[in-house]
């Protein structure tokens, strides 16, 4: 290749450019891009009432869960099936590599696997106590149950798709809490950006919605309680918000090198210009008042990108339409933006699809790739009592076509996770 | 990236196992060569419970210690122990940039909550109401604290504070080997200057061994080293135990004056699918691109050996055909019949006990009958150390004497 070429395939800091080639979407709107964008730029939430299992005595008996495929039998299995399910579209449109063989490493957002009281009660009823049953009656006829091993492996849903599509080297299976899809991402840069490979594959995917997990983040407060109406449950940046929902998705990214794109004449579909991260110590579940980490994430992600604020022209908000999330991102994104703050347009895909826990960095990357290419930023729906402490352009209900060059998705979560993704368009 | 690579040491290493707690407390454990598990706890199964350990030294806010669970006060413990070892505790400066990875499971359960419901589902008149009305009645609610993965990361940054940047990895036995090789390759590369990086696992926990049980992966009575544990069916002894690392470029070790206990040279990993001779032929590969560094007469291998049946007998396969056909008498060691298994932190532990043979400059004894691990007197300068899972998952990293 010319020195000329290989030239252009570098960033503004000499690293090799991140570029995005495959996309790959599945949310409670539906599966696959077309279906998502559309309903997504059409203003409709894809929030429910919990039909998966019986949600008497629940304080919160709404999610966005997908109902559209075939039952599964526990969160990890369909987890799985939905990673399954956006990697083979990421895969297919980026023509990258052959059937099975997929030329990078896997890095997988996926949450916490481990068993739950569907398998728990089977074992528990094999047991045959008919007294107090105990772990050690579980432990007795565990061994019945050989599949329940691999099943609940952490490792198991990353194991299944580098099995699947032929992934190279040792599957990553990742947490950062609500941030864990924003984090796929970023080891994926990294790894092309170190030259240790032209590709990867990045996945975020939950389907986290049973009965113990929903009960998990009642108990801490956070889940919206707006039962009676579940579409318009989810109100970011909205006065009366009470809490996220819980939802179900997945998103994958095929990132490569620009110049192994170019060399293949892969359509570019977006630039992975950059990644910030801070770690808040101040709190489990709490951000520091004082907004600090948020501020330096955002900034490092920018800085990352070799951008100034002055370039953002959107923003794709973590947006969870919990009190404190929102106020606190308020803070963050407009001591960033400074001035532009209240013009910037920023909004969040959570108001519509609920909150996709350790999928979500990864979906509103997609989602925030699609905005990009198609000039059209998607509404914060439900925006009906504004804040008035949030003086922001949140494109409130309605869809809007705009200019749209660099994009910033934000993620956090619980344990001080803070990471922001920069992303933008091939110049012309 | 252009440069090359820059050269990564370990400058700290905070262990803490039912050896007892340190460098100097496991030494002397290894030294003595007598292994054994405890199988009173949970009979018949054979763990290795964590020593007694004041937690109060490295996590001063009881407060602090209430919200978090076994594994993440063995965890956030150790890499205080790790970050005093490398002169980087109560750095603000920098712990403020300084990266962290952390290999981990999941939380601990409710087992008293997880027993109540269990007995009254057969009896209760509408199953699913009831599951709903003891989770949401039963439960503390800052137990999901105690369960997430990435919490004891959280935890590391609260008390500990670093906060540079922080990701979990899961996976069981590859997490840790991954979180090693990720950290020292952002070094090298010079996405990082310095990261704290290992995890930790409390194993008497019989949900865990209910997990592994699934599979019939745990040890029972009578205790055997884990090379051993073959012919009787194979399986590992959980055991509990916290490991981290400090880890971090050599030029910016020297800027701040921080003294090298060795040099992490390289870390690899790769996943097989486990059919029959696939792991051996993965550890293969893995050795092709470390085997020209390592000098016969003056190394060891660290084997992180579960006693899992086919995945030591093919490590086991592994070294005998490459390593010590290549390295004529190298001898061999496997942790794990002194400290069981850790899962997730077993890589990291065996890193840092790489170290400590190395400060020693010599190696333990063996403590294996079953005639793999030979005596060495030779001084000691590298250590090859290996984590193969149980199920997945290939690892193997050189760690060497710097000087």
């Amino acid at each position: 290749m010319a020195s000329g070429n290989s030239r252009s395939g570098l960033d503004k800091f000499g690293r090799p450019l991140v570029v995005v080639t495959g996309l790959g979407v599945v949310t409670s709107l539906g599966a696959g891009k077309a279906e998502n964008w559309a309903r997504l730029t059409a203003g409709q939430s894809g929030i429910r009432a919990i039909t998966r299992f019986p949600t008497d005595g629940l304080k919160t008996r709404i999610a966005g869960t997908i109902d559209f495929l075939a039952p599964q039998s526990s969160t990890a299995a369909l987890a799985e099936s939905l990673a399954d399910l956006v990697a083979e579209e990421a895969i297919a449109e980026s023509g990258l590599g052959t059937s099975g063989n997929f030329p990078g490493p896997l890095f997988l957002a996926v949450p916490p696997i481990e068993i739950e009281w569907t398998q728990r009660i089977e074992v528990g009823s094999r047991s045959g106590s008919n007294d107090k049953t105990t772990y050690a009656e579980l432990i007795r006829v565990a061994p019945q149950f050989p599949d329940y091993h691999q099943r609940f492996m952490f490792g198991s849903v990353a194991d299944h798709l580098a099995e699947k599509f032929g992934t190279q080297g040792s599957p990553i299976s990742l947490s950062t809490a609500c941030a864990s899809g924003a984090s796929a991402i970023h080891l994926g840069v990294e790894a092309i950006r170190r030259g240790e490979t032209d590709a990867a594959l990045c996945i975020g995917t939950d389907g986290s919605v049973n009965p113990e997990a929903l009960v998990r983040f009642s108990l801490l407060s956070a889940l919206s309680t707006s039962n009676d109406n579940p579409q318009a449950a989810s109100r970011p940046f909205s006065k009366n918000r009470d809490g996220f929902v819980m939802a179900e998705g997945a998103g994958a990214l095929v990132l490569e090198s620009y110049d192994s794109a170019i060399a293949r004449g892969a359509r570019i579909i977006g630039i992975l210009e950059g990644c910030g991260e801070m770690t808040d110590a101040f709190h489990r579940t709490r951000s520091s008042p004082d907004g600090k980490p948020i501020i330096g994430c955002i900034a490092n992600a920018i800085r990352d990108a070799g951008l100034t604020p002055d370039d953002i022209d959107y923003v794709n908000a973590h947006g969870t339409s919990t009190p404190e999330n929102d106020k606190m991102e308020y803070l963050g994104v407009s001591t960033v933006l400074g001035e532009r703050a209240t013009t910037v347009p920023i909004s969040s895909n959570k108001s519509m699809i609920g909150h996709t826990l350790s999928a979500a960095g990864a979906v509103e990357a997609v989602f925030s790739l699609l905005t990009l290419n198609n000039q059209r930023i998607p509404p914060t729906i439900n925006h009906d009592i504004p804040d008035p402490a949030i003086l922001m352009d949140v494109v409130p209900n309605k869809a809007r076509d705009a200019r749209v060059t660099h994009a910033i998705s934000n993620s956090f979560g619980f344990g001080g996770q803070n990471v922001s993704l920069v992303m933008g368009l091939e110049p012309a | 990236m252009a440069d090359a690579p820059r050269e990564v040491w370990i400058t700290g290493i905070g262990i803490v196992s039912c050896l007892g707690e340190g460098g100097d407390a496991h030494w002397q454990k290894l030294m003595a060569a007598k292994p054994s598990g405890n199988s009173s706890l949970f009979p018949p199964f054979i763990v290795h419970p964590i020593a007694p350990i004041n937690f109060d030294t490295q996590i001063p806010k009881k407060g602090d210690q209430r919200q978090m669970d076994s594994w993440q006060r063995i965890g956030t413990y150790a890499a205080g122990l790790a970050l005093d070892s490398a002169g980087a505790k109560g750095n603000p400066e920098l712990l403020s940039r300084m990266d962290m990875i952390v290999a981990a499971g999941g939380g601990e359960r409710d087992l008293n909550v997880d027993s109540v419901i269990l007995t009254g589902t057969p009896q209760a008149a509408n199953p699913a109401a009831f599951l709903n009305e003891k989770l949401m009645g039963d439960l503390r609610p800052t137990l999901f604290l105690a369960q997430l993965s990435n919490l004891l990361a959280g935890n590391i940054s609260i008390v500990h504070g670093v906060t540079g940047s922080s990701r979990t990895f899961m996976g069981e036995e590859s997490s840790g080997v991954d979180a090693v090789r990720i950290a020292h390759s952002r070094i090298a590369a010079g996405q990082s200057d310095i990261a704290l990086v290992g995890g930790a696992q409390n194993g008497e926990r019989p949900d865990q061994l209910m997990l592994y049980e699934f599979a019939g992966n745990c040890l029972k009575e009578p205790f055997k080293s884990v090379w051993e544990r073959g012919e009787t069916g194979g399986g590992f002894a959980l055991g509990s135990l916290g490991a981290f690392l400090v880890i971090e470029a050599r030029e910016h070790a020297e800027k701040r004056g921080a003294k090298p206990l060795a040099r992490l040279t390289a870390v690899l990993s790769d996943r097989s699918n486990r059919k029959p001779g696939a792991a051996t032929a993965t550890l293969s590969r893995l050795w092709d691109k470390l085997k020209d560094k390592v000098k016969a007469g003056h190394a060891a291998v660290l084997s992180g050996a579960s006693g899992a049946k086919a995945a030591t007998a093919e490590e086991r396969a592994f070294l005998e055909a490459q390593v010590l056909a290549a390295n004529g008498d190298l001898a061999v060691r496997a942790t794990g019949s002194y400290l069981g298994h850790g899962i997730e932190p077993q890589f990291p532990m065996n890193l840092a006990l790489a170290v400590v043979a190395l400060g020693h400059g010599q190696l333990f004894p063996p403590s294996d009958a079953s005639g793999l691990e030979t005596p060495m007197s030779a001084s000691l300068d590298q250590v090859l150390v290996t984590g193969v899972g149980h199920w997945r998952g290939e690892g193997l990293a050189l760690v060497e004497r710097v000087g």
